[in-house]
């Protein structure tokens, strides 16, 4: 099973609405995407913090066998 | 505690410094494990590695312990660093090292400032 990036998008968007997003799809195979994730929220949240947010975001949709996401490169800040 | 959370406690208790990996630390099989197995292997960073694709309770057990959804999954004393994600930006910063020295783990400095020259 494959993921476009807007419905990547579009899960990170409900949790994050007014983060800067940005989804590359790495392998052109729906299956290998990196995603940075910009937002306020993160301030002061180490980066394990922060990724577990973006990760219960996505509501188990990269978890194991089931999951429709095999790889999801992420990068977590704050604004500058 | 289950069988499986006193297996992993057991293992990152016992170990300074602990990868949850797919495949093994001379074989990987899946390229974020191979990355970050890579990273620790050039710095000479001594580590035990647990291939958890040869024990399924393992596989899904460190997932539910550290909640955490991806492998492979860093220990240093005890204490869940990150993913491959994290493990890679803490290697280009320099905030690896930092940990590394903080806990007291041996590590080659030079061999760590080499993979930052290489990337920079």
């Amino acid at each position: 099973m494959a993921m476009e990036a807007h419905e990547i998008e579009a899960l990170l968007r409900a949790s994050f609405p007014d983060a800067r997003i940005t989804i590359t799809d790495l392998a052109g195979d729906g299956n290998h995407y990196a995603a940075e994730v910009i937002d306020e929220s993160f301030r002061g949240l180490n980066r394990v913090q922060q990724q577990r947010a973006v990760y219960a975001a996505l509501q188990g949709r990269m978890d194991g066998p089931a999951g429709d996401l095999h790889a999801l490169a992420l990068t977590t800040k704050a604004p500058e | 505690m289950t069988d499986v959370n006193a297996r992993i406690q057991d293992l990152i208790d016992s170990n300074d410094v602990v990868l949850f990996m797919k495949g093994t630390r001379d074989m990987p099989q899946c390229g974020f494990s191979s990355r970050v197995a890579g990273v620790l292997n050039y710095m000479n960073v001594p580590y035990q590695d647990v291939n958890v694709l040869s024990d399924a309770d393992i596989r899904q057990g460190i997932k539910d312990f550290s909640d955490w959804p991806t492998i492979p999954q860093l220990y240093v004393k005890g204490e869940f660093v990150g993913g491959c994600d994290i493990i890679t930006e803490m290697t280009l910063s320099g905030e690896l090292d930092q940990l590394l020295s903080q806990k007291g783990v041996a590590f080659d400095q030079a061999a760590a400032d080499k993979i930052r020259e290489a990337n920079a």
